[in-house]
């Protein structure tokens, strides 16, 4: 499978994500230049964490009318899968490719700890490789990552089935103190009504190798390429 | 002529920032101090033109881009 990671200035977890990609699960991937007007031959695209254009204005606002956004609309447009990851969901929601939005953590802390990911449904090419009872234990680096959506937008993701991942204790129970951005009802990542598109704040991608302290993140990006070989996922040619 | 953007928090999002200015000018004495919201002030400097013209472009940039509808209101005023 081929994987196109994005590169926006200032964006800097790019390269684990390539890293993981590449030298843990063997794929083909390269990075993609926001400059850049095609993904090549890419069968999904990553966005990558960091703090693309200095999150000025607002995080992801800028980098969401990127040249390669254009290319990455129509990309999902035709059903191709993209996951961002944390400023990656941030770009996602700001480009209206997620529903919702993330702002400042409401401790007004930037929160840099692992926290515990409980999947709500297997259904999903993100999902569909973890067990239903398995915790994600991944790690968390964000000043704004407290997901919100209103009573409405949240009502409909609920039909939609499109809440992925929530905030849990070890215990596996949902409390505020495992919510660590007071996100709404502890949404840690989330896709959209057609689900090819994903976001998450957590880093999977510093997840994925057990010297890294856990490898519970390779979980999402096995999940994905499950799909993209078992054809569950496929962006029809443009 | 200028542009003046006012951007807002929703009523209906959080705002721990304006929570936290609340609770310092509360404590730094002031009081009768109610709620606080922190929002952002653009100012845009534009080409001298049609006001009703650059009126509608810009309400346009800030629905786009300037303000994110999820999270934010904006108010927008052209001056001279």
């Amino acid at each position: 499978m081929n994987f196109a990671v994005l590169q926006f200035p200032a964006s800097n977890c790019d390269q684990d994500a390539l890293h993981v990609l590449r030298n843990v699960l063997g794929h083909s991937a390269r990075f993609v230049w926001h400059k850049e007007t095609s993904l090549g031959a890419a069968d999904a695209v990553i966005v990558p964490g960091g703090f693309s254009y200095g999150d000025y204005l607002r995080t992801g606002a800028i980098a969401r009318f990127s040249l390669v956004m254009q290319a990455v609309q129509a990309f999902a447009a035709n059903g191709g899968p993209v996951l961002g990851i944390c400023n990656g969901f941030q770009i996602l929601c700001e480009a209206g490719l997620l529903p919702g939005a993330l702002i400042r953590n409401r401790s007004l802390q930037f929160r840099c700890e692992h926290i515990y990911l409980k999947t709500f449904t297997a259904q999903s090419p993100f999902t569909n490789r973890i067990p239903e009872d398995k915790l994600l234990r991944v790690p968390i680096a964000h000043g704004e990552g407290c997901y919100f959506a209103d009573e409405e937008t949240l009502r409909l993701m609920k039909v939609g089935n499109q809440i992925l991942w929530r905030y849990v204790g070890a215990d596996g129970q949902l409390t505020d103190a495992a919510n660590p951005n007071g996100s709404v009802e502890n949404i840690a990542g989330v896709c959209n009504a057609f689900r090819n598109v994903a976001g998450l704040m957590p880093h999977p991608e510093r997840a994925s190798e057990g010297l890294l302290g856990s490898a519970d993140g390779r979980l999402i990006f096995e999940s994905l390429i499950h799909a993209l070989e078992t054809k569950t996922v496929i962006a029809k040619a443009a | 002529m200028k542009a003046k953007i006012i951007i807002t928090p929703k009523k209906a999002v959080l705002d721990p920032q304006g929570k936290t200015v609340q609770n310092a000018l509360a404590h730094m004495g002031y009081a009768g101090v109610g709620d606080v919201h922190v929002g952002k002030y653009l100012e845009i400097e534009l080409a001298a033109g049609d006001a009703e013209a650059a009126r509608k472009q810009l309400d346009e940039a800030c629905h786009k881009f300037l303000s994110n509808p999820v999270i934010e209101d904006y108010k927008l005023e052209i001056v001279d």
